[in-house]
């Protein structure tokens, strides 16, 4: 095999995996987005969101598996799927109890609109979640179990006898899912009455009272939403990836990064903006060692941030 | 402020504490508690270095993970590679954590509020990946049989609380002396309104720098001395976000913006979470995390400001005494003899100026010139590009055409604060005050870029209230001040560093007619005084009594200059003010 084939296969490789993988961050993208970039509620606690999407995958699954009713190649996006009510009440009480107390209304006008107070809420929230979650759950990490996990498709040979592609099964179905649950997502937000209610009183609250929304409301099943797609993308992440308690700080610089170069206020952009932070962690495996990869987001984030503040696709939406 | 006083007070309060601190040391023999009494002041000391830069310029820092573990690694792979003592290891790791903040500083200041909190979390993760990386997860410091001093190694643990207490206690100091400098006053000011600390002359980018690299390295001691204390260095624990965290929490916990509020915080959260862990940690592994949460959700609830100043306030005992306000020689008042102005000289020359936000033209070939010693009025209707013109001349926008020269330097590229330095004050038309500060702490801070000194600056500041007429209010805070006391502040804080040229955006907006009245004698004497005034205002009226000059400026176009009488009579001028209608009926 020629030199310039095992290039092209290596590429190829990490460009498919690097889509696979940028759905399911697309989609958790997408959840932070409505939290962040529209509501303009700093939550530093999506991450833990995330990981606890994935415990209720696993758990699901182990009931499952007792139960006997799914089989093991259904069953896992089912129950990622079902994350999705058990987290919207979460994030509906957590909204309820702590986070509307320092967002929405009240924050206008107050030191940095409220942001400030934002971060250390929900840096206390990530706290207590994730080492709430050391307790309950333990430190060894897991996985949600599937033979598709192991099970890959051939692509080719695409030239001559050679380039073979191997394309993950479990990875392949869960950016399925995540594109069906996003597309779900952005014809209910732009085209149900209840979805545009809910843009408008997080994109302008006090526009949205006089227009007669309740805000308050609004916001907290905007926040709930946000917090069971990212629950969502946790449960599909964990068919491939196996985590800890301590995994949301992984994934939260991973949707803050999404949501700023989709551009901040786009639910679409998000989600391209996360497809390409999957495509940029895989290609950089082609020249970094695999332990930097997550490194090499820090990084791309810290460049978008400085320098494409308004995002790759995003209009300019703010003069600074 | 700088008070000596006040200082005294503190450095009293300081050695009180130290003094108890060693009694609790000497009375406890259990090797537990003594642990403890080591770790409070090395989390102190992190929240101390945290405080000097997020506290008190209000940028939130999530990354002071990084410095911590610099310093921690840095010392100790010294004495692991090169068998460096960690008496040189922990200020070589100091030396690279001051370094690590100017790196990390500079790029990441160009990033505003949130972004900025964001990106300081990337890089202690950045840096926690790496380590790994090289093959660090997990380093150990040897016992050390020979010369075990040589190496700060001590068989009595007291040694090593000896040691962390006198870091804790240096900390506490530098940032005691921060607090009544005018660095320290400079960052408040930034917290408070960074636009307004450049528009009066602070260099906020320098202090800003400054007050990362000292955090840097106070936060890189804390990191070695844990290293020494624990014996052992891995990513998590040195780059880890619990440690970021810790270093906000303690300090947001005891109260932020004082060199107390870490010392509280530490004080209190530090051992609650060691002996809950000590108790219960078998069981419930993560109980630390959860505390130090629990603290902070309860905290930002209940009392965001921390307990230091939650029990401050209760306890109030009266503000300070008034001094009596001094008295001032006509030379004080006068601008400084280095930028003396003729009277008729050209002090401002306004070249061509245009400036474009995308398709919009504010301002269309802006031509004028400003003469010493005369009030100038820039009038115009409401979006004829007043503000714009003034902030292209300040420095907050440069312009798309043209050019400006003051004084024949030409201020193209100049920031606002160095405008500001070259003699040009401004006053803004939605008054931009620091409202935590008092009336005399806000015009010290526009002091600041003429005084040779502290002294210097708080006799100039005082200088510039009393000539507004504000000496009976100077000790109110600026949050409780009546819109005319704002006004005046705001002009004594644009005045105090003497300036040549003064620019004043709509003062009398939202004044009553009266106060109106009571302004114009104090712009006046301000102009006998030397200084030349530009002034910008929508309404015609008021402004025909004031000034000796006056520009009109509509649709970003000069349409008119000249004394205010023949200006009036302008035909241009009353189409632009009442529309084509009247300006025919005018002509009759």
């Amino acid at each position: 095999m020629s030199e310039l084939a095992i290039v092209a296969e290596s590429v190829l490789q990490a460009l498919s995996a690097g889509l696979l993988i940028g759905c399911i961050y697309g989609l958790m993208c997408l959840g932070l987005s409505l939290i962040f970039g529209i509501m303009r509620v700093i939550n530093f606690a999506q991450g833990e969101f995330l990981m606890l999407g994935m415990y209720f995958a696993f758990y699901a699954m182990a009931a499952f598996g007792a139960l006997g009713i799914l089989g093991p190649l259904v069953g896992p996006f089912v129950a990622a799927l079902l994350a999705a009510p058990a987290l919207f009440v979460f994030g509906y009480l957590l909204h309820l109890l702590l986070v509307r107390r320092v967002t929405g209304v009240r924050a206008v006008g107050t030191e940095g609109e409220g942001h400030y107070a934002q971060l250390i809420l929900t840096l206390g929230i990530s706290l207590i979640v994730a080492n709430g979650s050391l307790v309950a759950f333990g430190s060894f990490p897991q996985v949600v179990k599937t033979p598709l996990s192991s099970t890959a498709w051939e692509l080719g040979p695409l030239y001559g006898d050679f380039v073979l592609v191997f394309v993950n099964q479990a990875r392949a179905w869960s950016s399925l899912v995540s594109i069906a649950a996003a597309i779900g997502l952005v014809l209910f937000m732009s085209r149900s009455a209840l979805g545009k209610s809910l843009l408008a009183a997080a994109d302008n609250p006090e526009a949205a009272i006089y227009m007669g929304i309740d805000v308050d409301r609004a916001h907290r099943i905007a926040f709930a939403i946000g917090t069971a797609v990212t629950a969502v993308a946790g449960g599909l992440v964990a068919t491939y990836y196996p985590f800890q308690p301590y995994v949301g700080i992984e994934f939260v610089i991973i949707m803050y990064a999404g949501v700023v170069l989709g551009g901040i206020g786009s639910v679409s952009g998000a989600f391209l903006g996360g497809l390409s932070i999957g495509l940029v962690q895989q290609l950089s495996t082609l020249v970094l060692p695999i332990q930097l990869q997550n490194a090499a987001i820090f990084v791309m984030f810290l460049l978008v941030v400085m320098f494409r503040p308004h995002g790759l696709f995003g209009r300019s939406a703010e003069r600074t | 402020m700088g008070d000596r006083q006040s200082l005294n007070r503190s450095l009293t309060a300081i050695g009180v504490f130290v003094v108890v601190y060693v009694l609790v040391v000497l009375l406890i023999d259990n090797s537990y508690y003594r642990l403890m009494l080591t770790l409070v002041p090395i989390w102190a000391t992190l929240g101390l270095a945290w405080n000097l830069f997020s506290g008190y310029s209000g940028l939130v820092s999530f990354g002071h993970a990084s410095f911590f573990g610099l310093g921690a690694y840095t010392a100790t792979l010294l004495q692991i590679h090169f068998d460096v003592t960690f008496w040189f290891g922990i200020p070589c790791g100091m030396l690279v954590g001051g370094l690590a903040g100017l790196v990390i500083g500079w790029p990441t200041f160009r990033l505003q509020g949130v972004y900025f909190a964001l990106a300081m979390l990337a890089y202690p993760l950045a840096f926690l990946y790496l380590f790994e990386w090289l093959g660090y997860q997990e380093v150990s410091l040897p016992m050390k049989r020979e010369n075990a001093a040589y190496y700060m190694q001590f068989d009595d643990q007291r040694a090593y609380i000896a040691l962390t207490l006198g870091l804790m206690t240096t900390a506490m100091l530098i940032s005691l002396f921060v607090e009544h400098s005018r660095f320290g006053l400079s960052l408040v000011a930034i917290k408070q309104n960074e636009l307004a600390a450049e528009g009066v002359g602070i260099d906020t980018k320098r202090w800003k720098l400054l007050a990362i690299v000292l955090s840097g390295t106070i936060a890189a001691a804390a990191g070695g001395l844990y290293a020494k204390v624990l014996l052992v260095v891995t990513p998590p624990t040195v780059f880890g976000m619990i440690t970021s965290a810790q270093a906000l929490i303690v300090t947001l916990f005891g109260g932020v913006g004082t060199f107390w509020g870490p010392v509280i915080g530490a004080g209190f959260l530090i051992p609650l979470a060691e002996i809950l862990h000590g108790e219960f940690g078998h069981i419930l592994p993560g109980i630390q995390g959860v505390t130090f949460g629990i603290a902070i959700v309860i905290v930002i609830m209940l009392a965001p400001e921390g307990v230091f100043w939650k029990v401050r306030d209760r306890f109030r005992l009266g503000e300070g005494k008034a001094e009596p306000a001094p008295g001032f020689t006509a030379a004080e008042l006068a601008p400084p003899p280095d930028r003396a102005v003729t009277s008729g000289q050209t002090v401002l020359d306004v070249g061509g100026v245009s400036k474009r936000f995308g398709g919009l033209l504010a301002l269309n070939q802006v031509t004028f010139q400003v003469k010493a010693g005369e009030i100038l009025g820039i009038i115009g209707p409401n979006g004829a590009g007043k503000t714009t013109l003034f902030n292209v001349l300040n420095g907050y926008y440069p312009p798309s055409e043209g050019g400006v020269r003051f004084l024949e330097q030409d201020l193209l590229g100049l920031k606002p604060n160095r405008v500001c330095r070259l003699g040009i004050g401004r006053t803004f038309q939605i008054v931009r005050a620091f409202p935590r500060l008092n009336v005399l702490q806000n015009v010290v801070v526009g002091a600041f870029v003429r005084a040779e000194n502290d002294r210097a600056a708080r006799r100039m500041a005082e200088a510039a209230v009393a000539r507004v007429g504000l000496g009976g209010s100077r000790l109110k805070q600026a949050g409780g001040l009546t819109t005319k006391e704002l006004r005046l502040m705001e002009l004594a804080r644009a005045i105090a560093p003497r300036p040549t040229l003064l620019l004043l955006d709509e003062p009398l907006a939202g004044l009553g007619h009266e106060e109106v009245e009571e302004l114009f004698p104090i712009l006046q004497r301000l102009r006998a005084e030397g200084i030349t005034i530009v002034i910008i205002e929508h309404t015609m009226q008021a402004m025909v009594r004031l000034v000796d000059r006056m520009v009109v400026l509509d649709h970003g176009m000069v349409i008119a200059q000249g004394a205010p009488a023949a200006v009036t009579r302008d035909p241009a001028v009353i189409e632009a003010y009442l529309g084509k209608k009247w300006a025919a009926h005018a002509q009759n």
